[in-house]
């Protein structure tokens, strides 16, 4: 999955030399964590996260007295340089970012101007949305030997009972490294005449998968 | 009205929605939905001289009309070619029919509708005060969805009732869903209406069907705190589920004060039902009605409408766990001892498995649970978590 079939495109920015006080304001009224701060050319020269915002803003104690910290420039305290995506990045890619630097949003660019915006929140929905849980479906999940042209065996049993397979996922068995689990999410209430011919077929069914009980 | 003894001394005026046409909502032979299970059930009933024949009201037709009040027309329009046996496989799919679960099958609207019209007959001799609770055991199919057919449900007869009942009776309709599987079509259908609010306990959707059912899944909009959902861990047993069952159903109908409540009595949480992984025995079945009977007659004056449901071991679980929703709510108990030798012999030889012979499941049914303490932590929390939202409210000032 592409980056700009997830991505928000319209994204709020805003300048460098902007103050706090619209920055904190923009990010309040929107319900966003973060602003790309981008220069004459749409370029991305920046970024400001709530928390950047928050550090800069007065404490609550003084607010009077350092109400003026909020006049501040966002240059002064905006992240550079910025880690970007681009449209054409795998959704996987982005995942990898957010961990490996622990952020938690990417703008999009493409020829350098800001085309969008990625962030934690879209990645999380887009891994729901992956795994299949927000359509109406069972789950099974298969245990096999990890060997080429199994996993056409398992789908073939399921495709002669025309079960749907809304989602699959492919897990490590975590005892044994000589086996997978396959795991399906099928478009039926009833899976017992699938999970039977997978049986039958010689394959293990964890259904339901809870360790220390028998199936 | 006088209060509620819930000792078996208060004899309630109710009504058993029945006919034989219910069996002609029926997929194909070796389906496992099986309406049979109404039959079996009513004659339980009879042999035990706990129903006549002036308990009884027919079924009635469900109206195109009444149907629009929850599905789209296209919907209707497209099971009613199915009906007739002009709807292509691929036209079907759009709408959900004709997949392994709900195989399209001669005469499918009418018998749908005529599910649906038995849970109508069951809300107007409750609501014009014919009676005080009635059974429809032919209803509680809660998977149906506006425009598409799902899990063995074509149209959804506990919603297009709610609906039916707002408008004609402007009453608040407490719904309460404790088949295994998620409610979710009743639930998505009032999902942004305060003046509906639902309560499904029902096994995760880790790996059962539908999957959703979450404990966050609270509503929206205007709805937002009407949608309660509480799903317990595959292997869950009576205590633990009873105990959800009865807290959250007391919590909630003391916060939403309904005037009336209909209970979806899907009977698949049994240990033996071959779809889900739930380890309750009758004694949950006793229980279940028990507690709508009571609440029913502390808060809405005895408005009560019970459904049928799920239910899949046909023969050992769900004659005797429907007829006791029965039992309670004409006798206000349930039946004790063995079950009567006539039942038995009538329908031991049709019967692929050995019929119980008492009313009461006997100890040792099921391997004890190994992760039982574990479980029944588990589903504490997620009560918790579900009932969170009634104690804030609860502690805010007024």
């Amino acid at each position: 999955m592409l980056v700009e079939e997830v991505m928000k495109t319209e994204v709020i920015s805003l300048k460098a030399d902007e103050t706090i006080e619209t920055a904190l304001k923009l990010l309040n009224d929107h319900h966003i964590r973060h602003i790309p701060i981008v220069d004459e050319h749409n370029h991305v020269i920046g970024i400001v996260s709530d928390r950047d915002v928050r550090d800069a803003s007065p404490s609550v104690f003084q607010i009077e007295q350092d109400k003026e910290a909020l006049q501040n420039k966002l240059e002064s305290i905006m992240s550079s340089p910025v880690i970007t995506a681009h449209p054409l990045d795998f959704v996987e890619e982005i995942a990898s970012i957010f961990y490996e630097h622990e952020i938690a949003c990417v703008p999009v660019t493409k020829a350098n101007k800001l085309v969008g915006i990625i962030t934690e929140k879209d990645m999380l929905y887009t891994m729901i949305q992956l795994t299949g849980v927000n359509v109406q479906s069972s789950q099974i999940e298969i245990k096999v030997i990890d060997k080429p042209g199994i996993f056409p065996e398992v789908t073939a049993v399921l495709g002669r009972r025309k079960t749907n397979i809304t989602s699959v996922l492919i897990y490590p068995y975590q005892p044994d490294s000589t086996y997978k689990v396959l795991v399906f999410r099928l478009q039926t209430m009833n899976p017992m005449p699938v999970i039977e011919d997978l049986k039958l077929a010689g394959y293990e069914v964890l259904w339901p998968n809870m360790p220390g009980m028998e199936q | 009205m006088a209060k509620y003894a819930g000792d078996g001394t208060m004899t309630c005026k109710a009504a058993f929605v029945y006919s034989e046409e219910f069996r002609t909502y029926r997929f194909r032979d070796d389906h496992p939905f099986n309406q049979l299970r109404v039959t079996l059930a009513y004659e339980l009933l009879q042999s035990i001289g706990s129903i006549t024949e002036q308990d009884l009201i027919p079924p009635r037709m469900a109206t195109e009309e009444e149907l629009l009040l929850v599905h789209e027309k296209p919907y209707v329009d497209a099971i009613k070619k199915a009906s007739s046996g002009s709807l292509s496989e691929e036209e079907g799919y759009e709408f959900g029919v004709g997949t392994e679960d709900t195989p399209m099958f001669n005469g499918m609207h009418e018998a749908s509708s005529l599910l649906v019209g038995g849970t109508l007959s069951a809300v107007d001799a409750v609501l014009q005060d014919k009676v005080d609770h009635a059974l429809n055991l032919g209803g509680g199919l809660h998977h149906g969805f506006q425009r598409k057919a799902s899990g063995f449900c074509i149209y959804n007869d506990g919603a297009v009732a709610i609906q039916y009942i707002r408008e004609h009776y402007q009453a608040k309709v407490l719904y309460i869903d404790t088949d295994a599987h998620h409610g979710d079509g009743v639930q998505w259908a009032f999902y942004d209406d305060p003046n509906v609010c639902t309560l499904s306990v029902h096994e995760t959707g880790r790996y059962l069907f539908p999957g959703t059912g979450n404990v966050n899944e609270r509503g929206i909009k205007e709805g937002y705190g009407y949608s309660f959902n509480i799903p317990v861990d595959a292997f869950t047993e009576d205590e633990s589920f009873m105990h959800v069952y009865e807290t959250a159903f007391r919590k909630v109908t003391e916060y939403f004060k309904p005037d009336v409540i209909i209970t979806q009595n899907g009977a698949d949480a049994h240990v033996l039902d071959p779809l889900t992984h739930l380890c309750c025995t009758s004694k949950l079945y006793e229980f279940i009605p028990k507690l709508a009977h009571n609440l029913a007659h502390e808060y809405c004056d005895g408005k009560w409408i019970a459904l049928g449901g799920g239910g899949y071991d046909i023969w050992r679980v769900v004659p005797r766990a429907w007829a006791q929703i029965w039992n309670i709510m004409a006798h206000d108990k349930p039946a004790e001892g063995d079950i009567p030798k006539d039942w038995l012999d009538k329908w031991q030889p049709k019967a692929p498995v050995q019929l119980p012979s008492s009313w009461h499941d006997h100890q040792g049914l099921y391997k004890e649970i190994p992760r039982k303490a574990e479980i029944t932590e588990k589903n504490e929390k997620v009560l918790e978590k579900a009932m969170q939202f009634i104690q804030l409210k609860h502690n805010l000032p007024k």
